[in-house]
């Protein structure tokens, strides 16, 4: 365990002190318990990942940090202050973005207007304003919308700038989806099963972006996934997680070499 | 032959005038549906609050004078001024902006997440509480309304047309400015849904509510926001409809002739709700000048509209606008 705030990883990146950190979080649906007791952190700048079987809670647990779900017990401590319970949007405009499982694109937009609506919290002017395009508010969208370009040009789908999302194949979408989260330069950014359903080729461009965002925007970013082999290559820590418990937590390293991981992802043999 | 051809086109051109005023109604319809997947029954109320309401302050009457007169013995009615009407509407948007948030505050942020049938029937009531508060603010005696929306025959129509033809159209100059204002309301729309960042946040929060949340929306302002531009709308309606035929309980029936309109348009197209109701306006005029009048005994134009909805519903459900609905298997 390092005590100093501030690590520097293999490759040279800047790990920070910590960004978000769960306290003894726990989440019911009535009687059932999704989220038991959990407790971890995340720390600045790196790639913290969420593992586990099926129904393990880890959607559960993306849902409390971007505030769709609020939990029974427990704290979430965000940049050294416990958080109130809050709404998904207020949590938003405090700088966590996220992806969807199931991705949740406005499908009747272009891929443009998607990505400039990540920029709404960065719009300052108010309604009378924007109404009327008076003062600042014809400047202000020229700003946010060159911020969208440089996202878009980021993730590489100039091509399909102006396309309605609807008509968007599959993997695209999911590019899509974290551009827009991207858009709003979050602190901390959420993805759930950002690779889910993709083809070899695609989760290897993904795997490619998210490295890249973390690495040359410094995003934080925690993620859930299933592939064991994308995980282990892109975290720096991961969360193991199991019928709702905490049963791991560590280096990719040490989480593989760890027993109750590797019983929960084999199954044990009772006998 | 011709003179037949000449009235066909008169009749087609009022028609079209006609269907303005069914397109806006609708258009209420459709900005609140597409939103927040509420189907407003009282827009048509909407409207005739907006009427009664702008009628009331331009005449400088006090509001809920029969209550107060009756609850203190007090004999007041009006303030004993006049309103200029350009004030007085911007006043009732704010009436109405007020409505909005307090719609959303007392009624439907309690019934998130609740059945479309549940808000419907909540959008019922509210119809009904509107129309008694209506009555109950301003009195419920018939108003005529005057912004200074000119009226009658325009005559340079007329005049070119006899010229050209010889035949006078009779086209009435509230129907133009109805036509010109409905245009211009419909590109402000546009415009602000296309390109402001609250318009963004409307089309996003009408497409998909958790992804609205996740970028930071908050669907109640978006919603008390909707609700305005609908009332906007509604008053503009209802002083239209209110110029023409008085402010009275019947104007609120107008959401009637938009229900086929949506039928036609789709309930989620804004183009929609516009060529809805010209078609409908046009095809009513059409249809009781060249069959109903002379074939059925006339007064084809209080039904036509229905079956013409009808016959649509049967080839194309979702309307000729409205999202193709298609089921994931």
């Amino acid at each position: 365990m390092l005590d100093a705030d501030t690590t520097t990883t293999a490759d040279g990146r800047t790990i920070g002190g910590t960004v978000l950190d769960l306290r003894n979080i726990t989440l019911r649906f009535g009687g059932v318990e999704a989220i038991k007791d959990i407790s971890f952190d995340i720390r600045e700048g790196e790639i913290r990942a969420i593992i586990g079987p099926n129904g393990a809670g880890k959607s559960s647990m993306l849902n409390v940090i971007s505030g769709f779900y609020v939990p029974q017990e427990g704290e979430v401590w965000f940049r050294g202050k416990p958080r109130p319970p809050m709404k998904p949007y207020q949590v938003a405009r405090q700088g966590i973005a996220r992806t969807f499982q199931n991705i949740a694109l406005f499908e009747g937009m272009t891929v443009l207007d998607n990505v400039m609506t990540g920029r709404l919290g960065h719009m300052r002017s108010g309604l009378l304003t924007q109404a009327l395009w008076w003062g600042g508010a014809a400047r202000e969208e020229a700003e946010n919308r060159a911020a969208a370009e440089r996202i878009i040009d980021f993730l590489e789908i100039q091509s399909i700038r102006k396309t309605p999302v609807g008509r968007l194949p599959y993997g695209l979408k999911k590019r899509v989806e974290l551009a827009r989260a991207l858009a709003a330069e979050p602190s901390l950014l959420l993805l759930d099963e950002p690779m889910a359903g993709m083809n070899v080729e695609e989760k290897e461009d993904m795997s490619r972006f998210i490295l890249s965002v973390n690495d040359e925007l410094g995003t934080t970013i925690a993620l859930i996934e299933h592939d064991m082999g994308v995980v282990m290559d892109l975290s720096d820590r991961v969360v193991v997680m199991d019928y709702g418990k905490k049963i791991g937590d560590g280096t990719p390293d040490e989480v593989r070499a760890n027993q109750a991981v590797i019983d929960a992802y084999l199954g044990v043999a009772h006998d | 032959m011709p003179d037949q051809l000449l009235f066909a086109a008169e009749v087609m051109l009022n028609g079209l005038m006609a269907g303005v005023m069914y397109s806006l109604v609708a258009l209420g319809f459709v900005l609140i549906f597409k939103a927040s997947g509420i189907f407003n029954y009282a827009q048509g109320v909407m409207a005739l609050f907006a009427a009664m309401t702008l009628v009331g302050i331009q005449n400088g009457q006090v509001p809920f004078a029969h209550l107060i007169n009756a609850t203190f013995g007090t004999s007041i009615h009006h303030f004993g001024w006049e309103v200029p009407a350009l004030l007085a509407i911007l006043l009732t948007v704010l009436v109405m902006a007020a409505f909005a948030w307090a719609v959303n505050r007392w009624v439907f942020s309690k019934l998130v997440n609740q059945e479309p049938i549940i808000l419907f029937m909540a959008t019922i009531g509210l119809a009904f509480f509107l129309e008694g508060v209506a009555d109950l603010m301003w009195g419920s005696e018939i108003k005529t309304l005057d912004v200074g929306l000119p009226q009658g025959i325009n005559d340079w129509i007329d005049g070119v047309t006899f010229e050209a033809t010889g035949y006078g159209f009779f086209i009435d100059n509230l129907d133009i400015v109805a036509t010109v204002i409905a245009a211009l309301l419909v590109l402000g729309l546009v415009l602000f849904s296309q390109y402001t960042k609250q318009g963004r946040a409307l089309r996003a929060v009408a497409d998909d509510h958790q992804a609205a949340l996740s970028v930071g929306i908050s669907l109640n302002f978006i919603w008390v926001l909707v609700w305005s531009i609908a009332g906007f709308v509604a008053l503009v309606a209802g002083i239209m409809w209110g110029t023409k035929s008085g402010v009275q309980f019947s104007l609120s029936l107008i959401a009637l002739k938009a229900l086929p309109v949506l039928m036609l348009g789709g309930f989620t197209s804004i183009p929609g709700a516009i060529v809805g109701g010209l078609i409908i306006g046009v095809g009513e005029k059409l249809f009781e000048f060249l069959i109903g009048a002379p074939y059925l005994g006339g007064a084809t134009e209080n039904w036509f509209a229905y079956v013409l909805a009808l016959i649509v519903l049967v080839f194309r459900p979702q309307g000729l606008f409205g999202e193709r609905i298609i089921e994931r298997v």
